[in-house]
């Protein structure tokens, strides 16, 4: 297969440059899981670089170690290449095809999205609704639907949900398709396996063990641990809402819950997840060294960050005021931000996730085939 | 933190390479206050240790990081062979006994290291290899240095010493265009050799030296070696060579490292510019080879060769950064090498007919070779007719000088005539390194050299400023 035309000529021509003056030097083969996967190649193609692209985690570990970074005349900087790489496969990846230009503007596109969600769940709920109702105190079961009805929450958000899960399918299968001719090994349940393993213990931004050089020059751990608490605050906000589910249409028992019930318990967790994650993630973002990053895609990763965020806040704010008037408008508010996450979940960085986890998965097929090129 | 640092302390370390970085730990966690003044800026910071890739210790065992036994008597033995005698034999063997001590110290100040992998030229037995490279020691050295208390101040270029009676009174250093004069009860001169001084080379090298390509930081001019020489420093090592291996031609004049390198010499025949051959290609493995092959294109025309591959050696070496020069015949490959095709044609022609049949193992010395050719070529000899053919122009990569200062097992810098000990100077890493490699060359031992004498000069350092 020829380069996927998603991928600028360009930033492949200059992707393809670094990727041989690493393969001469090879000092940081022990950082990650790209350079072994750049070794056993010794030609680039697209689906080469758009593989190695999406497998790179930007842990900076290879640009704080380079001899060759700028202002030496190599002027090699990997990460930002990679990202710049990454872009553009989100964007060239993207289903329906037209969507793909939400990459473009992204942090304006989401936060559009976000305004839009809000405004559309305000302006109906008030449309319909009857503010006594909207400013009213509502206790025990089914105290949520009286503002907003079952079916008006669920029908909606369902759809938005399943389109944006067939969507990240679609993108997912499109990579698999451009990457996959370059594919030294073979797909196994062992290789989806440790690309699960991978994904859950993010082996690839522990540096060998002492991080990554993320913020700064020196080794950290806090990115991973920031993500660990975003990734699974959001698995635990995605269990509660499973265990929710089951609740109502297993056993009839319909929200609001109990603090101590598992959707509480387990959402107030998830959330606390999501607070101190995205915040952690934010943090370091601003602190970051801005050499080996990709400015225009600050939006992208600013947006997505602030909208977990406010998922999480709003979320935990509607627990606390669940019993009181204020909650028929903290739950337009959360609902308003949830619908927006789902909305955008295809176009914006969520899909990293998707690719970064097929990279881990082709990695693991190439290394258990054990094969070299050279 | 600019010029405000150029207060009076108590250690002055000039250099930031791996030597400098440890005498300004050690001398300051023996209570020292130390300013570090490097030439270069930030970025391009750690001299040539930024370079490196591994250090070699000996050891009773394997480790996490070097895959067998490597006894100080295999060590000594090794330095003797390299530098056929060219050593100080009571320097040298301290620094082989205190290598066992060095890789634990480095941990300790945040270095790490990794199981050797690949395109370490065989030497994971000897050698521990850094998490990352050179920079990233060189990065966690100054992290440690830097949260010791030690300044460090950059763009800092020293000019000259004031020496009198083998005691250092003054140093005159240049800061964004401004002099300074400060002063030190003791200073540790950790700056690198002059592989980077083309007019220096060429006392030793002629003009020749005009088309040499240095591998390693521009900033190596010598300026304190000269400095230290001009007042009767004594002089050690060989003064006219360098260490010195075939690189890409079409590599940076400076600072290209180890991805400039082209491994391909033994499966090849190396021609000069008039297209003749002129050393047996497969003498030995390569890696036992690899620094002879510098100073033999030295002296060749132009101090250019080439290196000549068919289809069948494609794949045998470590990728190249630049890519092989390919035709389809061989008189193209001369065109566009720009070499005489007939005699290009002659000589492959000549060497093709001398090849006696055998059987090739790139992996040992597989004794396929020619006959009735002069030079002949004694292991890994091949018929070069499949194309395409391949060539890479090569040039010699200078990686480090040999002459340096004399220095006792203190590390003081000796004097005159009389070898008088310098009453507060010292001298650390390759400064000082042709003391015990006068000649030769074996991988991760300039480093070992750095660490040992760093560490000595900045303790000397500290207890000479505090007593």
């Amino acid at each position: 297969m020829p380069t996927p035309e998603a991928l600028n000529s360009e930033t492949l021509k200059e992707a393809e440059r670094l990727m041989t003056i690493c393969n001469a030097c090879r000092y940081c083969e022990s950082f990650c899981a790209v350079f072994p996967a750049m070794e056993r190649r010794t030609v680039f193609a697209g689906g080469d670089l758009n593989f190695l692209a999406n497998l790179c985690h930007g842990c900076q570990g290879c640009h704080t170690a380079c001899q060759y970074a700028p202002p030496h005349e190599f002027a090699v900087n990997v990460p930002r290449t990679f990202a710049a790489l990454r872009a553009q496969s989100y964007a060239g990846n993207a289903w329906p095809d037209v969507l793909g230009r939400l990459f473009k503007w992204n942090g304006l596109a989401v936060s559009l999205a976000m305004a839009l969600a809000l405004a559309a769940v305000l302006l109906l709920t008030f449309g319909l609704q009857d503010p006594s109702i909207i400013f009213g105190t509502h206790a025990g079961e089914g105290a949520f639907y009286r503002v907003i009805p079952y079916a008006a929450m669920v029908w909606p958000f369902g759809l938005v949900f399943a389109f944006a899960l067939f969507a990240m399918i679609m993108g997912g299968a499109r990579y698999w398709r451009a990457t996959t001719p370059e594919f030294h090994g073979k797909l196994s349940a062992r290789a989806v396996l440790a690309g699960v393993r991978d994904v859950l213990t993010l082996k690839n931004l522990g540096g060998g063990g002492g991080g990554c050089n993320y913020p700064g020059e020196h080794f950290s751990t806090a990115r991973r641990i920031y993500h660990h608490f975003t990734f699974y605050g959001f698995l635990l906000c995605f269990a509660a809402t499973s265990a929710a589910t089951l609740y109502h249409h297993m056993f009839g028992w319909v929200a609001p819950y109990e603090f101590t019930s598992l959707p509480v318990l387990l959402g107030t967790a998830g959330g606390i997840g999501l607070l101190i994650g995205p915040a952690g993630l934010l943090w370091l973002k601003v602190r970051a060294d801005p050499a080996p990053q990709l400015r225009e895609l600050l939006g992208m990763d600013v947006a997505f960050l602030v909208l977990l965020f406010a998922v999480a806040f709003t979320g935990l704010a509607l627990l606390a005021v669940r019993e009181t008037p204020a909650m028929g408008l903290t739950l337009i508010v959360h609902l308003g931000f949830v619908l927006a996450l789902f909305a955008t979940l295809p176009y914006g960085k969520m899909v990293h996730g998707v690719y970064r986890f097929l990279a881990l998965v082709q990695d693991a097929g190439e290394r258990y085939s054990g094969s070299r090129t050279q | 933190m600019q010029a405000s640092v150029l207060k009076q302390v108590d250690v002055l370390v000039i250099g930031a390479g791996h030597a400098a970085l440890c005498a300004a730990i050690t001398a300051r966690r023996h209570g020292a206050s130390v300013l570090v003044l490097e030439c270069a800026p930030r970025e391009l910071r750690g001299g040539n240790s930024r370079h490196t890739r591994n250090i070699r210790c000996a050891h009773k065992a394997a480790t996490d990081y070097v895959t067998g036994p490597y006894t100080g008597e295999e060590y000594w033995d090794d330095l003797l062979k390299v530098t056929a005698g060219r050593t100080n034999e009571a320097l040298a063997r301290m620094v082989i006994e205190r290598s066992g001590g060095v890789i634990d110290w480095m941990m300790r100040q945040g270095v790490r290291f990794q199981p050797a992998l690949s395109g370490t030229l065989g030497l994971s037995r000897t050698n521990a290899f850094f998490f990352g490279g050179g920079k990233t020691m060189m990065n966690a050295l100054f992290h440690r240095a830097e949260t010791l208390g030690v300044d460090i101040l950059y763009d800092a270029q020293v000019t000259a010493l004031e020496i009198a009676g083998g005691r250092c009174t003054g140093v005159s250093v240049s800061v964004e265009g401004e002099m300074h004069l400060i002063s030190a009860p003791a200073i540790v001169v950790a700056a690198g050799g002059f592989e980077a001084n083309i007019d220096w080379l060429k006392e030793g090298w002629g003009e020749a030296a005009e088309n040499f390509l240095i591998r390693g930081t521009p900033y190596n001019t010598g300026g304190l070696l000269r400095i230290l020489l001009d007042h009767g420093a004594r002089p050690v090592g060989d003064a006219d060579q360098c260490h010195a291996v075939p690189i890409d031609a079409r590599s940076p004049k400076f600072d290209g490292g180890i991805a400039t390198r082209v491994d391909c010499v033994t499966y090849s025949i190396m021609v000069n510019a008039r297209a003749q051959r002129f050393y047996d290609e497969g003498e030995d493995i390569w890696p036992k080879r690899y620094a002879i092959w510098g100073r033999l294109v030295a002296r060749q025309p132009g101090q250019i060769a080439y290196a000549i591959i068919d289809a069948k050696s494609q794949g045998l070496f470590m990728p190249t950064l630049y890519p092989a020069i390919e035709a389809d015949s061989i008189r193209e490959l001369a065109a566009k090498l720009e070499l005489d095709a007939d005699a290009l044609e002659a000589t492959v022609d000549a060497f093709n007919a001398a090849v006696q049949p055998g059987d090739f193992d790139a992996a040992r010395l597989d004794g396929c070779h020619t006959r009735g050719i002069d030079p002949p070529k004694t292991n890994w000899a091949r018929r070069l007719d499949t194309p395409p053919y391949c060539g890479y122009p090569l040039r010699p990569g200078i990686t480090f000088t040999y002459l340096g200062v004399e220095v006792d097992e203190r590390a003081r810098v000796l004097f005159g005539a009389q070898k008088a000990p310098a009453g507060n100077v010292f001298a650390a890493g390759e400064i000082m390194a042709g003391n015990i490699l006068g000649q030769g060359y074996v991988g991760g031992f300039g480093l070992l050299v750095g660490n040992v004498f760093g560490r000595i000069a900045g303790e000397e350092a500290a207890r000479h400023a505090h007593a």
